[in-house]
C-alpha cells in the first residue's frame, strides 16, 4: 500500500549503488565517459538533428546512437517506438541492470527525471497537425509514446521487470531529484531497491527556447569562468541500481559506492532565476550535509550545476563559498556541463553518476577550456587532469521554477 | 503502519463547473453533462468539442500578483485550487510554517509549448523568451511557491491521471517524516486544439476540459475538516504481464471492500452511530463517456452495488485534473456528512491502476450536517 505504509526501520538502511549506466555525447557506458571526464575532452559539435541556421548556437553535444540497441525482451515493433530519448534510456538503464545483477521482478520502483520525455514526438505531432492537418497517420501513436511514463514503462519491460513508475520533473533539477526519491523510498522501508536516473534528448523547442532566453554561448561553456557567455546543450541518460547494503551483502554483489545524503528545496525568487546569494542553494547543500552526517571539511570534490551562464555560477558560487566556509580555499569544484553541456532533466542523473566515477576511480573532472576565475568563486576550479583522493563526493543540480537538490555520494572501500 | 494519521485540512476546484469546490459540487448535484463548446482546430473544418472554464465572476485578486502577469491558464487554475484550498490554515499559522507542494500533471502547460513551437517553426529568431520558461512542467509549482510563499519542499510529478494518488502519498510521506507541516496536492491541466486532437485520435467521444483540483493534507486533527485519509492502493502498474483491467481489477481487491454498501468509520464512534444516519460508503469512479477507456474500470466494479459518482460524465476529460476532481468530490461528499466514507477508484490512460479511500474522521464531527446523496449518485 502506498497509504499507510509499513513502519520505518528504527535505524534508515544504508543504501548503496549496485549498477550505474550513462551515455552521453562522450560516449555510450561507463569506460568512455570515464576516459572522457577523467582528460577533459569536449563533446560539442555543430547540430545536426534539426536546423539551426538562423538561431544564435548552432553547436551542442549529441549523442551517437548504435545502430542497434541492446537485446532485451523488446520486440523490433516496440524498439521502432523508442525515439532518442528513450533509446538514450534504455542503453542507460540496461547497462546498469547488467552490472547490478538484478533478475527481473515484480514491483521494483522506477524513479525518473525528466524535462521533455519524448518530446520529439510532440514536436512531430504538432508539425504534422499544422502542416497537414488532414493526416492523422502515426498521430495516435505519438500522442501515446510522447508521454515519459509509457517509455518508462517501456524500459521495464525490456527488463522483464515490473513496478509503481515515478516520473519527477522539476526541470534541470529532476534527476536528483528522482535518484533523491528512490533514496527515500529505500531509507524509509519501502522498497529494498530502485531503479533511478534521468534522461533528455536534444530537441528543436527546447534548443530554440535556451537560444530565445540568450542563454547558450556562443562561444565556448566555461562554467564559473569571469568571461563565460552561457551554456551549452546536451543530452543522454543515467541510471543507478539503489539497493539496501544488506540486500546488496546478502546477494554479494559488487558495491560501486554508496549514497549517503539528499538534500531539496525550492527557490522562489524568480522562474528562471536563482537567488543572487544561493539561498536555496546552501539551505540544500546543508540539509543533504545534514542527511549524510558530513560536514564541508568532510567533502573532497563538488560537482557543480555551473551551466556556465552568469547568474546561475555567481549564486552558486557564493552559496558553495559561504557553506564551505575555510574549508573552500582548497576544496576542488568543477563543471562537468563543460565537457557534455546542460543535459536538463537528464543532468543530475550523469552527474552523480561521474561523481561515482570519481569515488571509483580517484581522479576529478577538469575544465579544461577554464581560463580566469569569477570573483565570487573562493574556491578552486580544477582545470587540469589531475588524480586525487576522493572520499566524499557532493553534486548541486538546480531547475527553472526553483527547485534545488543536492546528493552526497560515498566511496566504497 | 504509518505513525501518523493524516487528514484533509481543505479542498480546492476550479473546473468547467467553476472556480470553487462548491460549483463543482452544485454542477454534480445538478446530474447533467455541462454543455460543451467547441474548439477550432486550424485547418480542418471540424471543430472539437471541450468544456472550458468559464471566466470568474470576479477577477481573482491574486491574478494582480507580479509572478502571474503572463502565466498561461494552468497557473491561474493551480493557484486559485490551492488558495481555496488552504484558505483555512492561512488565517493563522505561524510563521515558520512549513507547506509542501505536489503538483501532477499529464499534459502540462500545453498552451505555451505549442505557441512557443509555432513560433520556433515560423522564425526562430523572433520566438518569445517569455514563452518559453512557461512551457516547462514545474512552471504552475513555481508560481505558486512565489505566490504563497512558504512553500519548503514542492515537486512536480509527471504521469497518467492516476498520478494524483502517487501525489497525495508523497505528501503524506512527508509529513509523515515531518519535513511539512502540510502538504497541497494539486492536479491540473489547461486545454488546446492539439491536445482536444490527440483525444479525439484516443478516444472520439471524451471532451476535453481543463482546470485544477487541490487536497490539502495535515496531521494534525483540528485542522481536518472532518474527513481522513484512510488508504492508498499500490500503483498497479500496467504491462504485458497485467493489463489495465487487470490492474484495476488489483486496484480494486486491495481496497478490500465488499461489494455492497457497508458503512465504514475510522474508529467506532457511538456519538457519531447514534446521531449521525448510517449512510453506505460511495464510489467515486472515473467513468466518463470513453467505452474503450471506461472498459476496465467497469469490469473491476461490475459487483459494485452502492452509490457511485461519476464526475467525468458530469465535466468531461479534464486528464489530471478529472482525478483531482474525483479526490476532492469524494471528501466533500464525507466532509459534508452524506457518506462516512468514499472511495476513489483511478483507473489511467497508459500507466497505471491506483485506489484510495477517505473515510469521515472521529476527531471532527461538529460541522457535519448530514444531508442526502447528491443528485447524480447513482444508487
Amino acid at each position: 500500500m502506498l497509504f499507510p505504509t509499513t513502519s520505518p526501520p528504527p535505524t534508515p538502511p544504508r543504501v548503496v549503488i549496485t549498477g550505474a549506466g550513462i551515455v552521453t555525447a562522450l560516449g555510450r557506458g561507463w569506460k568512455p565517459n570515464a576516459e572522457g571526464f577523467r582528460s577533459g575532452r569536449t563533446a560539442f559539435r555543430p547540430v545536426s538533428l534539426f536546423d539551426v541556421s538562423r538561431q544564435r548556437a548552432r553547436s551542442a553535444a549529441e549523442v551517437d546512437l548504435p545502430a542497434t540497441l541492446p537485446s532485451t525482451r523488446l520486440g523490433a515493433k516496440q524498439l521502432a517506438r523508442f525515439d532518442r530519448a528513450a533509446s538514450t534510456l534504455l542503453l542507460a538503464t540496461h547497462e546498469a541492470w547488467q552490472q547490478s545483477g538484478w533478475e527481473p521482478a515484480e514491483n521494483l520502483p522506477f524513479v525518473l527525471g525528466t524535462t521533455a520525455g519524448g518530446m520529439s514526438f510532440g514536436e512531430a505531432y504538432f508539425r504534422q497537425a499544422a502542416q497537414s492537418p488532414l493526416r492523422h497517420r502515426h498521430q495516435p501513436t505519438r500522442a501515446v509514446y510522447y508521454q515519459p511514463q509509457v517509455q518508462a514503462r517501456m524500459i521495464l519491460e525490456a527488463l522483464g521487470a515490473n513496478g509503481p513508475v515515478t516520473i519527477v520533473s522539476n526541470a534541470c533539477a529532476s534527476g536528483s531529484n528522482a535518484i533523491g526519491h528512490a533514496w527515500e523510498l529505500i531509507r524509509h522501508g519501502q522498497a529494498e531497491r530502485a531503479l533511478t536516473g534521468g534522461y533528455d534528448a536534444l530537441t528543436e523547442l527546447v534548443f530554440s527556447g535556451f537560444d530565445a532566453l540568450q542563454a547558450l554561448t556562443t562561444t565556448v561553456c566555461r562554467p564559473f569562468d569571469a568571461g563565460r557567455d552561457g551554456l551549452a546543450l546536451g543530452e543522454g541518460a543515467a541510471v543507478m541500481a539503489l539497493e539496501t547494503l544488506e540486500s546488496a551483502r546478502r546477494r554479494d554483489a559488487p558495491i560501486l559506492g554508496e549514497l549517503i545524503g539528499y538534500g531539496t528545496s525550492i527557490d522562489r525568487h524568480h522562474l528562471t532565476q536563482p537567488h543572487p546569494q544561493g539561498d536555496t542553494t546552501l539551505k540544500v547543500m546543508q540539509q543533504a550535509c545534514a542527511t549524510a552526517g558530513v560536514a564541508p571539511d568532510d567533502v573532497d570534490y563538488i560537482n557543480a550545476h555551473g551551466t556556465g551562464t552568469i547568474l546561475n555560477d555567481s549564486s552558486e558560487a557564493a552559496a558553495i563559498s559561504h557553506w564551505a566556509g575555510t574549508r573552500a580555499a582548497t576544496l576542488p569544484v568543477s563543471s562537468t556541463k563543460a565537457n557534455i553541456g546542460h543535459l536538463l532533466g537528464a543532468a543530475g542523473a550523469v552527474e552523480a553518476v561521474i561523481s561515482l566515477m570519481t569515488l571509483r576511480e580517484q581522479w576529478l573532472p577538469p575544465e579544461t577550456m577554464f581560463e580566469t576565475p569569477d570573483p565570487a568563486c573562493h574556491f578552486p576550479i580544477v582545470q587540469k587532469p589531475r588524480d586525487a583522493h576522493v572520499r566524499v563526493v557532493l553534486s548541486n543540480s538546480f531547475g527553472f521554477g526553483g527547485v534545488n537538490a543536492s546528493l552526497i555520494l560515498r566511496r566504497w572501500a | 503502519m504509518g505513525v501518523n494519521r493524516i487528514f484533509i485540512a481543505g479542498m480546492g476546484a476550479v473546473s468547467p463547473a467553476g472556480w470553487t469546490v462548491g460549483a463543482l459540487r452544485e454542477a454534480l448535484d445538478r446530474n447533467e453533462p455541462l454543455p460543451t463548446q467547441t474548439l477550432e482546430r486550424p485547418g480542418w473544418n471540424k471543430p472539437l468539442p471541450v468544456r472550458r472554464v468559464p471566466n470568474p465572476t470576479v477577477r481573482p485578486e491574486f491574478l494582480t500578483h507580479p509572478r502571474l502577469r503572463r502565466t498561461s491558464p494552468i497557473t491561474h487554475y493551480v493557484v486559485a485550487a490551492a488558495l481555496e484550498a488552504t484558505g483555512g490554515l492561512r488565517a493563522n499559522h505561524d510563521p515558520g510554517f512549513r507547506l509542501g507542494l505536489v503538483v501532477c500533471l499529464q499534459s502540462g502547460c500545453v498552451n505555451y509549448s505549442c505557441r512557443f513551437y509555432e513560433e520556433t517553426l515560423k522564425d526562430p529568431t523572433t520566438a518569445s523568451p517569455l514563452l518559453f520558461p512557461e512551457t516547462v512542467y514545474a512552471a504552475p509549482a513555481s508560481h505558486l511557491a512565489a505566490v504563497l510563499g512558504n512553500i519548503s519542499l514542492a515537486n512536480s510529478l509527471v504521469g497518467d491521471p492516476a498520478t494524483f494518488l502517487q501525489g497525495v502519498s508523497l505528501g503524506a510521506q512527508w509529513l509523515e517524516e515531518d519535513r511539512v507541516d502540510a502538504c497541497l496536492v494539486i492536479g491540473a491541466e489547461e486545454t488546446n486544439w492539439i491536445l482536444a486532437d490527440a483525444l479525439w485520435h484516443l478516444e472520439r467521444p471524451a471532451v476535453l476540459t481543463a482546470g485544477a483540483g487541490a487536497l490539502c493534507l495535515c496531521r494534525k486533527p483540528e485542522w481536518s475538516t472532518g474527513v481522513e485519509l484512510a488508504a492508498i492502493t499500490d500503483a498497479h502498474t500496467y504491462s504485458s504481464q497485467k493489463n489495465r483491467t487487470q490492474a484495476a481489477c488489483a486496484m480494486r481487491a486491495q481496497l478490500g471492500m465488499p461489494a455492497s454498501c457497508r458503512p465504514v468509520v475510522s474508529q467506532p464512534n457511538e456519538e457519531i452511530a447514534g446521531r449521525m444516519p448510517v449512510l453506505p460508503e460511495l464510489l467515486c469512479d472515473g467513468v466518463g463517456n470513453g467505452p474503450r477507456t471506461d472498459k476496465a474500470e467497469l469490469e473491476a466494479w461490475r459487483d459494485w452495488t452502492g452509490p457511485r459518482l461519476s464526475p467525468k460524465r458530469i465535466l468531461g476529460e479534464g486528464l489530471m485534473a478529472a482525478t483531482a476532481w474525483q479526490c476532492v468530490a469524494a471528501c466533500d461528499a464525507v466532509a459534508g456528512g452524506r457518506f462516512v466514507a468514499a472511495n476513489v477508484s483511478l483507473v489511467g490512460s497508459n500507466q497505471q491502476a491506483i485506489g484510495a479511500r477517505f473515510v469521515r474522521s472521529n476527531s471532527d464531527i461538529s460541522h457535519l450536517s448530514g444531508g442526502g446523496p447528491p443528485g447524480n449518485i447513482r444508487p
